[in-house]
């Protein structure tokens, strides 16, 4: 075969990925953008051009600025809680101790659980009147409340299943991280006499960081791709309290048939999830600086 | 007064056995070598000192006190690791300092320790790298500048030097014994190496199989082995231990075993026939394996040997120069 010929083969031999890449994923994206300077096309009347309109409303949308407010929200609520038990769970569970590989996979449940099904369970402890939650506070004398039916707890609420799912997800990563560190440099540690939480902070933190890195990526792009919990709980309610950005996109567009401001909240989004891909990018780069 | 004193201490693992019922005590200010093959329980002794691992049975001892209980901070015990046990992501100067910061030492101690320890072990143009930039042969001294430093009366170390070339483990073995005597600390030392333990130990300790072989000082080790094992590790090339009886020397019974080192053979006229095998010129002197009665001897000569292979010689020793040993037990008569 010659160079050309093979050069053609591989082509060939790449083109049904590629084909299904550019229409399933690039083609797509491109449209949403190219939507996003039309209007909604409706019954008989086609899509016009209307160049930055949509993002004009957009900026005039309140609607929109406290879907963006309560995914920052949202995020800084699920993401620091979530990773810090994480850790927590990882130490605890690496450490030697009786049913460790049970204690392992009972935080890991809650990530392989079917996300309707958790959702609709965390639904049932917050219902009022006889839900969990009420029977606790009740047995306290504690006024009854509709935990997801008031705007002013229904987010938290909300943030508090978030933490509760990816903790244990993001606990696996860190029990790789820790057993991928050599128990001789606790043993060093003991001996050059320093205690339990120095050597964590000095010796097992600094070591957890790259983890921490990829962790914190990955939290910040999950707590901005949140919508199922909110379609099964709160579908964005009550008064949008917990209406998250993905969400809202899923109302306009699929709700209120909005399709070309919908396709320009995407495009919102998009650069927000490629802002973190790029930082994820740019720090893996430089990750292997002591290995 | 005696520093560490181990009475009667036993290891298992499982259901294996690694330690078996030793005993030794090492002086205070004192350099004991721990010598014996791979496998013995060299390093495990080491953990067991230093508190990482609990004894299965028996009492250890630290200045008269009895540590058998205690966690390995409350020991005050410093110890090189086999593998080093750095810590990849601190620079060499942290890697060093690291257990006078966890011990609150003042700042200006700790530069003046580290500052002669990276002078004694070189380390002082690395001290901003991070161990994963330095070749094995520095990581190990980095290892052992971090034992160094903390002046503990205690220092334990298991092979500190295996991965030094010739030349640096020379100068490395001086610079640990004088530190350890200008300190006055006492010492446990792991090795292989037969030099290392011959030159620096006031006691060498060999073990077998998770027991005490021998324990001496290292002339004694050589000059009187206790065990036909002792005989055999010690010295290099070993000792020839063979069945006495086939070579028809006057033994003190029957039945025994003779130790005799290559270096007390004399090849001439006089003496047990013997065939030449294979002669190795070593240098200073050549080592000449030969048959007799159908058993392997090796004779030491000085200087390069003319001897060729199938040449016919005898063998001649002083009877001063014999060992005999038990063939069953082998131990020394
Ligand atoms: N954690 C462990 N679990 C089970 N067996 C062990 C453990 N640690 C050591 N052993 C066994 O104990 C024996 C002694 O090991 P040790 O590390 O003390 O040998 P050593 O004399 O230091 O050898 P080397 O010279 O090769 O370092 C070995 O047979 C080893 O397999
Ligand atoms: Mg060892």
């Amino acid at each position: 075969m010659t160079r050309v010929n093979a050069h053609v083969a591989g082509w060939l031999l790449l083109l049904p990925a590629v084909a299904f890449l550019a229409l399933f994923t690039h083609w797509p994206a491109v449209a949403t953008l190219i939507d996003s300077f039309h209007s909604t096309p409706r019954g008989r009347r086609p899509a016009a051009f209307v160049g930055p309109d949509n993002y004009a409303v957009m900026i005039d949308d309140p609607v929109f600025w406290q879907s963006v407010s309560n995914n920052l929200w949202f995020a800084v609520g699920t993401i620091p809680v979530s990773i810090a038990l994480a850790i927590l769970m990882a130490l605890w569970v690496n450490d030697r101790l009786a049913g460790r590989t049970w204690l392992r996979t009972a935080y890991f449940t809650p990530t392989v659980l079917p996300m309707i099904a958790v959702a609709n369970i965390w639904l049932f402890f917050y219902t009022p009147q006889y839900g969990l939650l009420e029977q606790v506070t009740g047995l306290f004398g504690a006024p009854s409340h509709n935990w997801l039916g008031t705007p002013d707890t229904a987010l938290a609420c909300v943030i508090v299943v978030a933490i509760w799912k990816e903790a244990g997800f993001f606990m696996i990563f860190y029990l790789a991280a820790l057993q991928q560190i050599p128990p001789s440099l606790a043993e060093a540690a003991a001996l050059e006499g320093a205690s339990r939480g120095y050597y964590l902070r000095r010796i097992v933190l600094p070591l957890l960081m790259p983890t921490t890195m990829f962790v914190l990526i990955n939290a910040v792009i999950n707590a901005f791709r949140m919508v199922d919990h909110i379609i099964v709980m709160t579908r964005g309610g009550p008064d949008n309290a917990t209406s998250l950005l993905l969400f809202y996109i899923y109302e306009v567009g699929f709700k209120f048939w909005d399709t070309a401001y919908a396709a320009a909240l995407t495009m919102v989004l998009v650069v927000v999830l490629g802002a973190v891909a790029l930082a994820q990018y740019l720090f893996l780069e430089r990750r292997t600086h002591y290995q | 007064m005696a520093a560490i004193v181990l009475t009667n201490v036993s290891k298992d693992w499982g259901e294996t056995r690694v330690l078996d019922e030793v005993s030794f005590a090492a002086e205070a200010g004192s350099l004991v070598v721990l010598l014996g093959p791979s496998g013995c329980g060299k390093s495990t002794t080491l953990r067991l000192i230093a508190g990482l691992d609990q004894v299965t049975a028996g009492r250890i001892a630290i200045d008269g006190r009895d540590v058998t209980g205690l966690p390995p901070a409350r020991r005050r015990v410093a110890m090189v690791f086999q593998s080093y046990a750095l810590f990849p992501h601190l620079s060499v100067r942290e890697n060093i300092v690291f257990g006078l910061k966890a011990r609150s030492v003042p700042a200006a101690e700790r530069e003046r320790r580290l500052a002669r320890a990276a002078d004694v072990l070189g380390l002082a143009q690395l001290l901003d790298r991070k161990p994963s930039q330095l070749s094995g042969g520095q990581q190990q001294r980095v290892a052992l500048g971090r034992a160094i430093v903390a002046e503990s009366p205690v220092c334990l170390m298991d092979e500190p030097l295996s991965n030094l070339d010739a030349q640096l483990r020379g100068e490395m073995r001086r610079e640990i014994r004088a530190l350890q005597q200008r300190l006055g600390m006492t010492m446990i030392y792991v090795t292989h190496d037969q030099v290392e333990a011959m030159t620096m130990a006031d006691r060498v300790i060999l073990m077998d199989r998770g027991r005490i072989a021998q324990n001496g000082p290292p002339e004694e080790l050589y000059a009187r082995p206790r065990t036909a094992f002792a005989a055999r590790f010690i010295g290099t090339p070993p000792m020839n231990v063979v069945p006495a009886d086939p070579l028809g020397v006057t033994a003190p019974r029957p039945g025994l075993l003779l130790g005799i080192r290559p270096e007390a053979i004399a090849i001439g006229t006089e003496g047990i026939p013997a065939t030449v095998r294979n002669v190795e010129y070593l240098g200073a002197d050549s080592l000449i394996e030969t048959e007799a009665a159908g058993q392997t001897i090796f004779a030491k000569a000085d200087g390069k040997s003319e001897l060729s292979p199938g040449a016919a010689v005898r063998l001649a020793w002083a009877e001063t120069d014999c060992h005999w040993f038990d063939t069953e037990t082998g131990e020394r008569l």
